[in-house]
């Protein structure tokens, strides 16, 4: 039973059928099987959060979950935060700040606050930087994310009340 | 990086768990948000040959009324123990410990009863769960039992579980209302394992005096561990710079905490006087007071 096992995942809204061994991580499932490789693999135990991804919504570790256990859930992953050449609020905001260099750990940054902004659309910086405090980015100092993370925020607040 | 082969089994409700907990027992492990057990089983510190998933069991997942316990399902979210608007009133020292529990993104996955399982030495629902007096509840096809978190906790992640048994729920004493409570921690990095942390909760008389103290400390030995002799000499004063003062010393004396390559017993013994200190001026309203 630790034999290759059919699995339908949720993906961007997308049915994907697929088989593979129970053991296998949703973050490998989602590069190697899906080919969906804009989510990223770090640490694979949790810790740099690049491969943080959403899972029915709410921000979650890839690398920490199966493959197998996600039948029945709506997965969402980088792919489907820009619509089409349309970046995301967040996505524009980090371009214009400089908020990435290699761009390594964006994916998951980006992924963890798309949920975050909609959790808490007028953060602090201090609530800002306790969040992102779950990404580890080597490139930064995490400044330009931080801002532009507020700047995504007040971005988003103004087209809400737009 | 990657798990050992295992055997997944997806129950639909708890006594089909429990059923697969008594077939596989030994061999199997249950499976709450991985936020422990992922990472232990990716670096193959843990190799079961079963897993009993139970993240899809609605039922185990909720915050109730039981007079006047609170009980909360195991697997209730941490992001929930966090933000629930019941828990900030009937239990706020275990919304405060929840908040600081690793980030963001692990707090939507990880669970109360994971974590009370899993029992870290210095994580912070077990400091909670053993500073408030909660009971938590067992279950296995062969009934259900209920014991007190300090006996539950028996060493560092080592618990008193058999192996076809379930952590199902933890009840919590509700806290008195108007009761001061603080959560601290300190760690090197934000979102590690503390090397102290400290649970604080407190009533005061109609003159201001403390009239009821509880004290948890974790990551002082090998369980969290809660300072009744501690407490019962601060009953009676003052919760003003001095008392707090004296609470510290009285903290930091009675605990004996293991030399360690990085972190001298001296060190946590300092560590503890300091923000024992600072919590109870926090717990009496005395926000960003240092003593």
């Amino acid at each position: 039973m630790s034999a290759p096992v059919p699995i339908s995942l949720v993906v961007n809204g997308e049915t994907y059928d697929l088989v593979a061994p129970p053991r296998k991580l949703l973050s490998d499932v989602l590069r190697e099987d899906l080919h969906l490789t804009g989510t990223h693999v770090g640490c694979e135990h949790g810790v740099c959060g690049a491969c943080t991804i959403l899972i029915d919504g709410q921000p979650s570790r890839a690398c920490l979950t199966y493959a197998v256990q996600m039948e029945g859930h709506e997965l969402t992953t980088i792919e489907a935060v820009a619509e089409g050449d349309w970046l995301s609020p967040l996505q524009q905001a980090l371009h214009e700040e400089h908020g990435l260099q290699c761009g390594f750990c964006t994916a998951g940054i980006v992924m963890t606050f798309e949920a975050y902004l909609r959790d808490n659309p007028q953060p602090s910086e201090a609530e800002v930087r306790d969040v992102l405090s779950g990404n580890l980015c080597r490139c930064t100092g995490y400044q330009n994310i931080v801002t532009a993370i507020l700047k995504a925020a007040q971005v988003m607040r103004e087209g809400q009340g737009a | 990086m990657k798990p050992a082969p295992f055997t997944y089994h997806r129950p639909g409700s708890l006594s089909e768990a429990l059923e697969l907990m008594a077939r596989y027992g030994p061999e199997a492990k249950p499976l709450g948000g991985g936020q422990s057990l992922g990472p232990m089983l990716n670096m193959r510190l843990a190799r079961p040959a079963h897993l009993v998933d139970l993240n899809d069991l609605l039922e185990m997942d909720y915050i109730r009324d039981a007079g006047g316990m609170i009980e909360i399902g195991g697997l209730t979210r941490h992001h929930r123990l966090a933000t629930a608007p019941e828990i900030e009133r009937d239990l706020p020292l275990l919304a405060l410990a929840a908040r600081t529990i690793g980030h963001y993104a692990i707090r939507q996955r990880g669970t109360l009863g994971g974590s009370l399982v899993h029992a870290d030495p210095a994580a912070q629902l077990p400091l909670v769960a053993v500073t408030l007096g909660a009971e938590v509840v067992v279950r296995s096809a062969r009934g259900e039992r209920e014991l007190p978190a300090a006996d539950f906790l028996q060493s560092i992640m080592t618990v008193d579980l058999a192996e076809d048994e379930i952590v199902t729920a933890i009840r919590f004493p509700r806290q008195a209302e108007g009761e001061g409570c603080a959560f601290d921690l300190f760690s090197r990095r934000h979102g590690d394992f503390a090397i102290v942390s400290v649970a604080l909760t407190m009533e005061r008389d109609a003159a201001g005096a403390i009239s009821a103290l509880r004290l948890g400390l974790g990551g002082v030995g090998p369980v969290p561990r809660r300072l009744a002799e501690v407490e019962a000499q601060a009953v009676g004063c003052q919760p003003d710079a001095e008392t707090a003062a004296r609470l510290g010393r009285s903290a930091a004396a009675a605990i004996s905490p293991e030399e360690h390559p990085e972190v001298p017993a001296a060190y946590r013994r300092e560590l503890v006087e300091t923000m024992t200190a600072r919590a109870l001026l926090r717990a009496a309203g005395q926000e960003g007071a240092t003593a």
